[in-house]
């Protein structure tokens, strides 16, 4: 173990930890609308939408995220139609591919996970809520989503872990986020395991803070469970 | 277009099956390597050795908290540095190579097992005490309660939390592809790059996955239905 320099890269593999938090929360961010729209399609009742909504769940859950990220970077712009579009300057960009690759990977994710917690909404609050004449919107935003939300949260956890890991795959798309410098670096110096073990210690310790805020979070909006003082 | 797929001498479909073939082949090695890490891990888990059980933790927490990619990199960079020092220790001094089959396998087999540890020790806790009293009561042997009662048990328990792991492990070897094993994703990179025909070759290999976790999907149903067939159902 080489402790010196170890020490003297640790620095340098911090300053690419602003380019992983900035793909994860993108991918959250955008996840998070992408999985909202996808959850309430495919409860509407719209045979339609129900289709399709699943069956892009279904291909984004069965397939791995590096040919999800391969297909967007490499394989859109084989497409004149793509090339002259107003959005290839964006498509052409690493950056934007990955995150749109993670964005409907986590999306896809997540909104069975949402699905799963509107389901598991006791239907006696909707009734209860229907009986002191809520419309269908009033009900979802007041009754529905808030006891979903705290529903899914748990899950909702291992998704944002899960997500910090998958953003490594950024790196196969010459991207310098952690996992991408720290092949930089190794490529220089040699020294696999001291930088592998950095990367791998400061993976963890977002996950442990990503974890802690989850755990806060549910504590926060569980007053009622709490034991009274 | 469509003929770059075929099995024709300028088709890629030959190639495309081997590499199908050679993820089922990682995916069945790794699965079955985590399996047996997962045991042990669960074992260590539910022992009275605080030192097991440290270790267990430890194993736990580092794998499934580190990108996957990382560790096989890890793998992939440091494990014959890691063979060699070890046969150094015995006296070799000589260069050993590790292929990347044994890599991909031993990577995603790690990183499988943490899972599996997970699962396996969930489904032994959730065996009912009893049974194991009963069996006892029967004078059953340790060992014969293992056989007899624990380990049908578990399997039967933990069933739906292995379909997860076996499906997480299938995804997980695309990620071999960087080590240039040629599995389906890299022989779609391959292909990709030399035909210049990216879009078509990834989402051939984005049909090949489909097509395996749909099968397994419907295979791990019916395993279960069928381990549950002597459940009374309500």
């Amino acid at each position: 173990m080489d402790w010196e320099l170890m020490w003297d890269s640790l620095p340098r593999l911090l300053g690419a930890m602003p380019l992983t938090l900035l793909l994860v929360f993108a991918a959250l961010f955008f996840g998070a609308g992408v999985a909202f729209a996808t959850a309430l399609l495919r409860l509407s009742g719209n045979r339609v939408a129900e289709t399709l909504t699943a069956a892009y769940v279904f291909v984004f859950r069965g397939t791995p995220l590096l040919v999800q990220i391969f297909l967007i970077y490499y394989g859109l712009g084989q497409f004149e139609t793509v090339r002259d579009s107003f959005l290839w300057p964006m498509l052409r960009e690493p950056m934007w591919c990955a995150i749109l690759a993670l964005t409907l990977n986590t999306g896809a994710y997540t909104s069975e996970i949402l699905r799963g917690a509107i389901l598991s909404v006791p239907l006696g609050q909707v009734e209860a809520a229907r009986a002191c004449g809520m419309s269908r919107v009033l009900t979802f935003r007041r009754i529905v989503l808030p006891v979903a939300i705290r529903q899914m949260l748990p899950a909702y956890g291992n998704e944002m872990i899960l997500m910090v890991k998958a953003s490594s795959l950024a790196s196969t798309i010459t991207m310098l986020e952690i996992t991408g410098l720290a092949r930089k670096i190794i490529s220089q110096s040699f020294a696999v395991f001291e930088i592998f073990i950095l990367a791998g210690a400061i993976y963890l310790l977002l996950n442990f803070l990503a974890a802690r805020f989850i755990k806060y979070t549910e504590w926060r909006l569980t007053p009622y469970l709490r034991a009274r003082a | 277009m469509l003929e770059l797929l075929s099995f024709g001498p300028n088709g890629w479909g030959g190639q495309l099956l081997s590499g199908l073939a050679m993820t089922i082949a990682v995916s069945v090695s790794s699965f079955t390597l985590g399996i047996l890490f997962g045991s042990a891990g669960a074992a260590a888990k539910l022992s009275h050795s605080l030192i097991l059980n440290g270790i267990a933790e430890l194993y736990t927490t580092v794998v499934r908290g580190v990108p996957e990619l990382l560790v096989i990199y890890l793998l992939f960079f440091g494990g014959s540095g890691m063979i060699m020092a070890v046969a150094g220790i015995f006296g070799y001094d000589g260069y050993i190579e590790i292929n990347a089959f044994s890599i991909g396998v031993a990577s995603v087999g790690l990183i499988s097992g943490a899972y599996s540890t997970e699962v396996i020790r969930g489904a032994v806790q959730s065996v009912p005490f009893g049974q194991i009293e009963a069996a006892r009561a029967c004078g059953m042997s340790r060992w014969l309660i293992l056989r007899r009662v624990l380990v049908p048990q578990t399997l039967r328990y933990a069933l739906p939390g292995l379909g997860n792991v076996w499906q997480l492990t299938l995804k997980d070897t695309a990620l071999i592809s960087v080590t240039a094993l040629a599995e389906i994703m890299r022989v779609a990179h391959v292909a990709a790059g030399s035909t210049r025909q990216p879009f078509l070759f990834y989402t051939t290999a984005a049909v090949l996955y489909l097509l395996l976790t749909t099968v397994s999907t419907v295979a791990f149903e019916q395993a279960e239905r069928r381990a549950n067939r002597g459940v009374r159902r309500a």
